[in-house]
Formats: structure tokens, C-alpha cells, sequence
């Protein structure tokens, strides 16, 4: 009998064996096939379970978590929702996350290795870091002008400091208010499904994810490339441009909308903004040169993030004369997102030399300490300086005389361009207003702010959409809050 | 303390002696040192879940250790007046796995603010406790037990039959409800059963084993001799089949076997119990959908993912243990809530194996694999077949149990509905639990006790 209680025992001994090795099996060998089946639920629940870092605009948090005491536990609420949504995005529970949410989702969720000092120890205890904050470059003053600028029209704003690249507004009308996406209730996929179908498509953000027809803001470029080339070397020397223009090869012949533009010299042009004149500058650079010319500004580079990317704006590269003629007044397959065309001012602005564009200062740790800077930011020359500075007096004479005057600013040196831009079948569509600038204020000593902004207006008739009429009091305003802050 | 007087007198009339005879030290100071271990740990997973929860100490925190002090206070003061031989450490035990139950409910109580069990299994814990107290006082010697093996099996199979005439929860018939609480008379049959197996299997062991004609050189006992033990064991599977709770049945098969082996020491035993398990396992399985759901859930757990439908229970336990890692998540901190249905009693040891990870669940495992050891040496101890067969038999029922649920709920074997012993929900489970651990102190007691001023072996 003894031995056989023995070999019961070994028995209990071996079932005892059998659970040690399965748990073992479940909980170490296999447990990360289980911790990343979609069905489980504590990656989310762990990502809810403690506020949300904040995003900063000015010092200030433009966001908050919402305690609801579920089991997604904190919801994301904004302060001021529509108004920073183009540069938050939504951070909901359902639908993810956009925008700076989705950048920076590591720092804001804590998940983010540098958020904590020793990750090692914090793999053992299993804390998880509380969310770190995103300080951002906008300037609270000039983001409120644009988005009150625009009031509800349809249109974009984007604003970016020439020196650095650092952005300093980001509008895009409509807007929406990302709170109402947060949580994971049924009033959330009502709002999802109503801003998904909205024909204005207030989630766009069209300041940098929408490009538009740049018209004849892009005469700028189409200018450095003429200068740099050494197709014009004197301002105010007739560019024997004939008014209308032929197009190249073709029997479609290009007019102005105004008078005097015949042989008119690159100031005149410019002031006026000569069609013709810059069709036929266009071609005279060459397909090459303007190519390179509109590359080195940024056009078609997919790689554009700040941190969230950007669509390429572009400048077809395998062109006739004709569509060169038309690619250079910024028509034909020319198009260009709001925040490329403030990077053509900026690049004027600050001697010939294009930023990348940013919008995160820094990331910080909930306590305050910093994570992480955007670092050194790759910079490209563009033009020449002294090209730069001969387009700095072009676009001043557009404000001061030109057909920019209501951006201009008291004490201020400002420098513009307008732009009508028509697209659709035959024109047929709504035109584009376009405004693109920059801003010296009477104590610095070089531009603090190039803005561009573009309304497209469907309810205003054609002949009122300009330019100068409807963005240039826009840009305006942004390049004043700046100026005064 | 008689006894202790005597020891001394044998010891000093032993010191002239040749033969030099060994005073046994009784131990009840390593047991009451090990029970204030155990209160404390349990006290300390009690304050873990409140700092953890709410980052200050929970306002029950006193109240429960002395509560539980006081518990485990009585029945060592039992074992110190009635049994001081016993072994010092399956009581210690009982009150960890006990306290720490309590622990593990109570943390998921806080889940579930509508539906508290902490305090319902409190009471049950102190009628264990209670119960254990009485047994180990009442019983002088466990002998008198053999004397009453057919009043066991006849209540044992009246426990059974019972819940049939109540109506069914969740799918099983083993519940009947009295008075707001509901009883599991099952659990009471499984001691009551090896009470009578261990008495029977002894009176017939030898007739058994030698009685009998040989056929095909295999020896088969005599239809008197087998006759009624196959009757019983064939009625409690029944019942339990038509009760639809597998886990039980399984478990009153293990032990029979198990006390059939070491009562005859026949290896035959073993290949008959084990072709008829096979038999039983396939019958049931095709026949009975819901023994046959079972097991296909545990050849594919995430087969309702893959359908679409979120994932079952078995998936949220094994979530909840792979989530627990080597360390846990820490007591309070795990998801194991996401289990639902059941997560207090049947998938317990899914938030022990979540919030202590790898580390406290091979604790506990080891915590069982000692109780059972210590049964199991008891046995051994013994001289006379039933002490033997019932202390092998108790520590069985330990091991089966533990076997049964914790690899179902780890997907180790298909998933049977039974209680973690002292760990999960149910009071019917840890009074009857308290009665094995009763037992398992007499038997100690009664085994140690022949050796003490005895000639050293």
C-alpha cells in the first residue's frame, strides 16, 4: 500500500507539474499573442484609464480630459474646439486619432519611452507614464484673427514665422468641434456620420490637406525663377510681352483682366499681375529651370510633416510651352496647399531660404520638463538674396499701390500678392480667392510673419471674389496679431 | 496538559533505560507563527486593493484582519486542545488560500458595486472555520468514522439526488436555494464519498485484490465484493450526468480510482478506470451539447472572435493571465472583471493568475501542492488502511479539484464548472473544504501521535 500512495503522489506531483508549465506557457511564452488579439480589450482600457496629456497653445492647454468614471475612463474635451481643430484633430475613442493627437499620440498617452527617466523599472512595476504635453508654435492672437476672418466661408489660413519655419496659425473654415467625436457613445456616431456627409466637409483640414489652384500668387515664384535665370535683370525694363499673349504652339490666346500690360516691365506686372507677362516669362525660363525653381520652394515634395504631413502641392514636370505658359500664372496642373504658399512668402520674406514648416515647440513631461524639440530643421535656398530682396520691393509695391492695399498695415512694412484663381471645366467653377504676404513690423529687422490665405466663396459673385477684396483683410489681421504680440 | 506531564514522566523513566525513547515536539508554535503570516499577508492584499483603488487604506481593513485572526485564533486553539500532534501546516494554509480569497473577492466587489460577495463568503469562512473547530474537538479518533461508512454514502447520495427537484441554474442542477442562500450539496457528498470509499475499499481491500477467479490471467473479484462500490460509483455519475455537472463527476471518478489503486495496488485498476474515463469522456462529449460546447471552446478559444461575436469566457481568462505576466499587474489593477459571469467563483484564479502574475499564481498551485503533500504523509504514517485511504483520498480531492478547474480556466484540459478549494465564491465549497482540512488534522494527528514516546524507529 505505502507504494502505492507513493506513486499517487507522483501522480498529484505530475498534474501539479502539468499547471505549473501551462501557466507558465500562457502567461509568459504565448501572453504577447494574447496581450495583441484585437479582442482584447486592456491595451484600450489602460490607454483611457488616465488623462490625456494636454496640447498647448500660448502656455495654455487647448485641451482637457473629461473624467466620465466608465471603463474607457477619460474622454478628450477642447476648449476651444472648431477654432484649433485644423491643428489638434479629434482623439476619439471609436475613430483614433488625428492630426497633432495622432503625431504626438506616444507623448500625450505616455506611452512614449522618454517620458519616463527609467523604463526599465517602469516595464517591472507596470506604470504607465501620465501623459506628456505638446507645446505647439501657434500664436493664440493670429490663430483667432484667421479663424475670425474667414468667419464660417469656406477657406484656409496658414501663417508660419519666415525665420524659423515655426507655425504660427493654421485655420481651415468650416470647422468642427472634436469634443463631439471623443467618447463612445451613440451621440458620437450620430456626429461622425453628420460631419462625414456635410457637403462643406468641416474634418477637411484645408490648410494643408487641400491643395488649390494658386493663380497668380504663384506669379512670385514664377518671378524668382525669372530672376534667378537672368531672364529679367532690371525691374523696370520692358519684358517686350505682347497683350493678349498667344500661347505657344496653340491658337488659345491668354488676356488680362486689366490695362497696360502690354510690354509691361516686371514691377508693372507684378503690381498688376500681368498674365501675359508671366505666361511668356515662364517660357522664357525654360520647363527645367521652373521646375526646379517651384521644387526648391517645396512643390511636389509627398514628404512634407509638421509634424502631421502635408499633400504635395505640385508643378507638372513633363510640360509643352503652352502648359508651361499657363503652369507658370499658377493654372494648368498647378496647385498649391495654403501652407506652401505662406512657405513662397516666407521664402521671400526671409532672403531666399525655405523652412520646413513646424508646429510642435516642444514636448514636455507632465512635470513640465522637456522631451523632446523639433531640433535643426533642413533649410534650402530657394533664390538668390538678392533676388529675395528685389521681390521683397515687388510685393510692397503690391500693398502699397497695387492690388493689395487692404493688407496694408500702419508702420508696417508689408509685402503681398493677390490671387484670383478660376478652375473648373471652362472656369466654370467658383474662383479662388488667393492672398499671400509678409510682414516686417517698425522694430524688427526682418519680416516676423508670411501668411497665405485662400477663400473659396460660392455664394459671392465672380467679379467681387479677388485677391485684395476678400483674403487680403484676412491676412491682414493675422500679420497685425502677430505684429502686436 | 496531561500529556505533556506524561511525555516528561516517560522521558525521565526512559533516561534509565537502554533503549532511548524520541519525545516528539507537538509543533503548535510553528503553526500559530505560520497562521500570523498567513493573516498578515491576507491583511496586506486587503490594503493593496484599497491603496491601489483609491490610494488610502480600506476603512474594513481592521475589522477583517481581526476578523480573520480571530477565525483562524479558534481553530488553532482547537487543534491545540483536541489534536496537538497535528500537522502545523494545513491550517496555516487553509487560512492563506482562505484570506486571500476573501482578498480576491472583495477586489472585484469593487467592480461590480451592485452585487457584493465578500461578506456572504465571510460568513461562510467563519461557519468553515466553525465547522472545523467542531470536527477537530468532536472527533476523537477517525476511526469512528468507518462504523458510519453507509450513513455517508446514503447522504451523500441524498445530497446528490437533491437539487434535481430544484430548478436549474445556469445550465446545472446542483444548486437549491434555502432561505436567500444557495447550497451546493454536491460539495458535501465528495468527503461524505470518500469517507465511504476509504471505509469499504479497507473492510474488502484484501478480498478485492485475492478474491476472485482469473480470467485471461487477469484476477476479477467476486460480484459480491464489487458489486456495491460499482453500484454507488455508478449512481453518483448519473445523478451528476443529469445534474449536467461534469466537474464533479469527473472528480468523484479520479478519486475512486485513485483509492481503488492504492487500496488493492493493482495496476489493472488503473487501465479499467482509465478505458472507462475514455468511454465516458467520448459518450458524453458527443451526446451532451453542452459538455461537447466545452470542448470545442478549449480546441479553439477565439473561435467567437474569429465569428465576430467578442471573445467568451475562456478567451477573457486567458487574457486576463497573460496579462498578468511574470509579476501581475499588482492586486487591484488587473481587468479580470472582463470575464463577467462567474469571474468571483469558477475563474477566480483568473484575477490571481492577472493582478499576482506568474510568481503568485505558481504560489498558490505550490500552496495546494503542499496541503496535498501533507495529506498525502499522513497516509503514509498510518498504520491501519483507513486512516490511510481517507487521508490519500482527502488530499486527493484537493488535487482534482485544483486540476480540474485550474487547467480549464488556463485551457490546460476542456473547462468544467467547479470551485477554486477556499479561493473562489461558494459557500458550500469552503465549509466543505474546511471539513477536509479538519479531517486531514485528525488523521495527522492520530498518525504522529503513535510514534511520540515511542522506541526512535
Amino acid at each position: 500500500m505505502t507504494r502505492c500512495i507513493r506513486f499517487a503522489a507522483v501522480f498529484c506531483a505530475l498534474l501539479l507539474a502539468a499547471l505549473l508549465v501551462n501557466a507558465a506557457r500562457v502567461q509568459v511564452v504565448e501572453s504577447r499573442a494574447y496581450d495583441d488579439n484585437p479582442a482584447n480589450r486592456r491595451p484600450v482600457i489602460a490607454r483611457y484609464g488616465q488623462p490625456r496629456g494636454d496640447i498647448l497653445v500660448g502656455g495654455r492647454p487647448v485641451t482637457a480630459s473629461k473624467d466620465t468614471g466608465e471603463q474607457l475612463r477619460y474622454e478628450r474635451v477642447y476648449t476651444d474646439g472648431p477654432l484649433y481643430a485644423p491643428v489638434t484633430g479629434f482623439a476619439s475613442q471609436v475613430y483614433g486619432t488625428t492630426l497633432l493627437e495622432a503625431t504626438e499620440d506616444g507623448v500625450l498617452s505616455g506611452t512614449d519611452p522618454m517620458l519616463t527617466p527609467f523604463a526599465l523599472l517602469n516595464d517591472l512595476t507596470r506604470g504607465r507614464a501620465p501623459g506628456g504635453d505638446v507645446v505647439t508654435t501657434l500664436n493664440p492672437a493670429a490663430q483667432r484673427a484667421a479663424h475670425e476672418g474667414l468667419a464660417g466661408r469656406k477657406g484656409a489660413v496658414a501663417a508660419i514665422e519666415p525665420a524659423t519655419g515655426r507655425v504660427l496659425a493654421l485655420v481651415s473654415a468650416p470647422s468642427y468641434d472634436p469634443s463631439l467625436l471623443s467618447g463612445n457613445g451613440p451621440d458620437v456616431e450620430r456626429a461622425w456620420a453628420r460631419l462625414n456627409a456635410d457637403p462643406d466637409k468641416p474634418m477637411l483640414n484645408r490648410a494643408v490637406r487641400q491643395t488649390y489652384p494658386p493663380g497668380s500668387t504663384f506669379k512670385v515664384v514664377t518671378a524668382a525663377a525669372a530672376l534667378d535665370a537672368g531672364v529679367v535683370t532690371d525691374l523696370d525694363a520692358p519684358t517686350h510681352s505682347p497683350d493678349p499673349y498667344r500661347l505657344p504652339g496653340t491658337t488659345t490666346v491668354l488676356t488680362n483682366e486689366g490695362e497696360g500690360c502690354a510690354d509691361a516691365p516686371l514691377r508693372d506686372a507684378f503690381m498688376w499681375s500681368c498674365n501675359t507677362v508671366f505666361a511668356k516669362l515662364g517660357v522664357a525660363v525654360g520647363a527645367e529651370r521652373m521646375v526646379a525653381t517651384a521644387q526648391s520652394f517645396g512643390f511636389n515634395d509627398p514628404g512634407v510633416r509638421i509634424p502631421f504631413s502635408v499633400v504635395p502641392s505640385t508643378f507638372d514636370t513633363t510640360v509643352d510651352r503652352a502648359q508651361l505658359a499657363l503652369s507658370s500664372i499658377g493654372q494648368y496642373n498647378t496647385r498649391a496647399t495654403p501652407l506652401q504658399m505662406a512657405m513662397v512668402a516666407a521664402a521671400v520674406a526671409d532672403g531666399g531660404q525655405v523652412r520646413e514648416p513646424y508646429l510642435v515647440e516642444r514636448t514636455t513631461r507632465a512635470d513640465g520638463t522637456t522631451v523632446g524639440t523639433p531640433g535643426p530643421r533642413p533649410v534650402r535656398q530657394a533664390m538668390h538674396p538678392s533676388t529675395a530682396l528685389r521681390l521683397r520691393e515687388l510685393m510692397t509695391d503690391v500693398v502699397r499701390e497695387g492690388t493689395g492695399t487692404n493688407a496694408a498695415i500702419p508702420g508696417a512694412v508689408v509685402g503681398g500678392k493677390t490671387g484670383t484663381a478660376q478652375h473648373g471645366l471652362g472656369n466654370s467653377g467658383t474662383p479662388y480667392a488667393w492672398f499671400v504676404s509678409w510682414a516686417q513690423g517698425p522694430r524688427d529687422v526682418e519680416p516676423s510673419v508670411a501668411v497665405a490665405v485662400v477663400v473659396e466663396d460660392a455664394a459671392a459673385d465672380r467679379g467681387e471674389i479677388s485677391g485684395g477684396g476678400d483674403a487680403a483683410p484676412i491676412a491682414r489681421a493675422v500679420m497685425e496679431a502677430v505684429l502686436r504680440s | 496538559m496531561t500529556k505533556a506531564k506524561a511525555g516528561i514522566r516517560t522521558a525521565a523513566a526512559a533516561a534509565d533505560a537502554p533503549a532511548p525513547t524520541v519525545r516528539l515536539p507537538r509543533r503548535r508554535g510553528v503553526e500559530l507563527s505560520l497562521i500570523v503570516v498567513a493573516v498578515l499577508l491576507s491583511v496586506c492584499g486587503y490594503c493593496a486593493v484599497g491603496l491601489a483603488r483609491t490610494g488610502t487604506l480600506p476603512p474594513g481593513a481592521v475589522g477583517y484582519g481581526a476578523g480573520l485572526g480571530v477565525l483562524a485564533l479558534l481553530a488553532h486553539l482547537a487543534v491545540r486542545w483536541r489534536a496537538p500532534y497535528a500537522d502545523p501546516l494545513p491550517l496555516p494554509i487553509g487560512v492563506l488560500l482562505n484570506g486571500l480569497g476573501l482578498v480576491l473577492i472583495y477586489r472585484l466587489d469593487l467592480e461590480t458595486p451592485h452585487d457584493r460577495a465578500a461578506p456572504t463568503q465571510l460568513v461562510w469562512s467563519a461557519l468553515g472555520v466553525a465547522l472545523f473547530a467542531f470536527v477537530v474537538a468532536a472527533l476523537r479518533d477517525h476511526r469512528v468514522l468507518q462504523r458510519y461508512s453507509y450513513v455517508c454514502v446514503a447522504a451523500a447520495l441524498a445530497l446528490l439526488t437533491l437539487p434535481i427537484l430544484f430548478p436549474a441554474v445556469n445550465g446545472a442542477r446542483i444548486w437549491i436555494r434555502v432561505a436567500g442562500f444557495s447550497i451546493q450539496p454536491g460539495e458535501f457528498a465528495k468527503v461524505l464519498l470518500a469517507v465511504f470509499f476509504a471505509a469499504y475499499l479497507a473492510a474488502n481491500r484484501n478480498a478485492l485484490t485475492y478474491a476472485g477467479r482469473k480470467v485471461w490471467g487477469v484476477q476479477v473479484p467476486t460480484g459480491r465484493v464489487l458489486g456495491p462500490i460499482v453500484t454507488v460509483w455508478l449512481l453518483s455519475v448519473g445523478v451528476l450526468v443529469l445534474e449536467r455537472d461534469l466537474g464533479t463527476s469527473l472528480l468523484f471518478f479520479g478519486l475512486f480510482v485513485v483509492l481503488l489503486y492504492v487500496a488493492t495496488g493493482r495496476t489493472g485498476w488503473i487501465a479499467v478506470g482509465l478505458l472507462l474515463a475514455a468511454l465516458g469522456a467520448v459518450a458524453v462529449g458527443r451526446l451532451e451539447p453542452h459538455v461537447h460546447a466545452r470542448v470545442e471552446d478549449w480546441l479553439h478559444p477565439f473561435a467567437s472572435i474569429e465569428a465576430g461575436q467578442g471573445p467568451n469566457q475562456l478567451a477573457q481568462s486567458l487574457f486576463a493571465f497573460a496579462a498578468g505576466g511574470v509579476t501581475g499587474t499588482g492586486l487591484g489593477l488587473g481587468h479580470s472583471v472582463l470575464i463577467g459571469f462567474a469571474a468571483k467563483s469558477d475563474f477566480i484564479l483568473a484575477t490571481a493568475g492577472e493582478e499576482l502574475g506568474l510568481a503568485g499564481l505558481s504560489a498558490i498551485f505550490l500552496l495546494y501542492g503542499l496541503l496535498v503533500e501533507r495529506g498525502y504523509r499522513a497516509g503514509l504514517s498510518l498504520r491501519e488502511p483507513f486512516g490511510r485511504l481517507l487521508a490519500v483520498g482527502l488530499a486527493s480531492i484537493v488535487a482534482l479539484q485544483v486540476f480540474v478547474i485550474a487547467g480549464g480556466v488556463t485551457g490546460l484540459i476542456p473547462l468544467t464548472g467547479m470551485a477554486m478549494p477556499f479561493l473562489a465564491q461558494g459557500g458550500s465549497s469552503v465549509v466543505t473544504n474546511w471539513a477536509i482540512v479538519a479531517l486531514l488534522i485528525r488523521v495527522s494527528h492520530a498518525a504522529r501521535r503513535q510514534y511520540d514516546g515511542q522506541v526512535a524507529p
